[in-house]
């Protein structure tokens, strides 16, 4: 349905607008992603879609399907104990070195928002920290965000991961999807963000999360996006990221894909 | 590795979900044993307590809350062993009740292998 010439286009495209490593032989993965994109603005063909994609290059239509590959599966509580971790241990080490700040979490490439409600969930059993932490959420889909902020999950996505026990405690079913209930999605602030842009408006944080996310991207990207994070990061703060992604070395090893910034190794790398 | 094979007892009427239940579980390198309902289920208990159970709600004879709630009366003080209820009841009030009965887990049917692996890790017996 797409060219090999097009599928290189599209995996080229994506490597400039956002570091993502998109092997053009998989057709099946890039039709798969891009015919709803060319179905939604009313393309007759995905041929169609990508024709025009390369001969006019309007940026909304270039961004959806960037945005549309980027796409990535997320689930609650994926890595078993991390959540766990950070609010039993990391996130009170933090509150303590800091009395009176504020404790700032940024999940980046957020998806569908499972990662940033599962800490969220498990922060409302602990008010006293709770009340001492902002989360911000960031994803480079504007269409994951508005699935993320909506919280609405299919049956599917609710029993994985999720303990059946916080699924009746913070969800409701006002029909087929489970709601996430409107204390815990107002914990979360939300971003549209490409990790490979200047982020340093953002500000900085004591604990950024961006996991699954590095294996997807092109050797640049990764260089890129490794870059932006750190450079978030307060010092003293904490990366998690996932099983096997690899930080700058100056960070320190924590165990289960945690690593620590200290605040003199943040000075000297800067 | 932990030193024993854990074992898992499948109680669920359909013979045809037993069997897809019991492929899920060997695949995840546990010992599986069937029974057909809550009263046969309760015999194997009796017999040679499974390490966990994954248990379908409505079944003939004695059905999965009837069942679970004898389980913990008989086990005393919250032991035994886990429980996972597995139905298609699927609205937030009947997963509230199962738990208060005192399973551990739900899980919603239609179900895949990925879903009991994910159950299992959540009641702390992951293969």
């Amino acid at each position: 349905m797409i060219t090999q010439a097009n599928r290189e286009w599209i995996a080229d495209l994506c490597a400039t607008r956002a570091g993502l490593k998109v092997d053009p032989d998989k057709a099946y993965l890039i039709e798969n992603r891009l015919a709803p994109v060319a179905r939604r603005d009313g393309f007759g063909s995905l041929a169609e879609f990508v024709e025009s994609l390369r001969q006019r290059g309007e940026e909304r239509l270039v961004w959806a399907a960037v945005e549309a590959m980027a796409v990535s599966d997320t689930t609650f509580f994926r890595e078993p104990g991390l959540i766990e971790r950070l609010v039993g241990e990391v996130l009170p080490r933090l509150a303590a070195a800091r009395p009176g700040a504020p404790i700032r979490i940024w999940s980046a490439a957020c998806g569908a928002g499972q990662e940033v409600y599962s800490l969220a969930m498990a922060l409302s059993e602990h008010p006293a920290l709770a009340a001492r932490t902002e989360l911000f959420a960031s994803d480079l889909s504007e269409r994951s965000l508005e699935k993320a902020q909506a919280g609405l999950y299919s049956q599917l996505e609710v029993q994985r991961g999720l303990p059946a026990r916080l699924l009746v405690r913070h969800f409701e079913k006002p029909g087929e999807m489970f709601a996430l209930s409107a204390p815990i999605r107002q914990m979360v602030r939300w971003r549209r963000v490409n990790l490979v842009e200047d982020m340093s408006q953002l500000g900085v944080f004591d604990l950024v999360l961006c996991r699954g996310l590095i294996p997807a991207l092109t050797e640049a990207g990764r260089a890129r996006v490794l870059g932006s994070l750190t450079a978030a990061l307060a010092p003293g703060g904490w990366l998690a990221l996932g099983a096997g992604e690899d930080p700058p070395g100056w960070l320190e090893p924590e165990g289960s894909g945690l690593f620590t910034a200290r605040a003199s190794a943040v000075r000297s790398a800067a | 590795m932990s030193a024993a094979v854990k074992t898992c007892l499948v109680v669920d009427d359909s013979r045809v979900i037993r069997k897809i239940m019991r492929r899920i579980l060997e695949d995840l390198g546990f010992e599986v044993a069937e029974a057909g309902d809550g009263l046969e289920a309760l015999a194997w208990c009796r017999a040679a307590m499974p390490d966990v159970l994954l248990l379908d709600w409505r079944m003939p004879v004695m059905d999965g809350l009837d069942f679970v709630r004898r389980l913990r009366l008989e086990a005393g003080g919250g032991g035994g062993p886990k429980v996972i209820l597995c139905s298609v009841e699927n609205d937030l009030a009947n997963i509230r009740e199962a738990l208060d009965a005192g399973a551990d887990e739900y899980v919603m049917k239609p179900f895949d292998g990925d879903i009991v692996a994910a159950k299992l890790g959540l009641v702390g017996l992951a293969a």
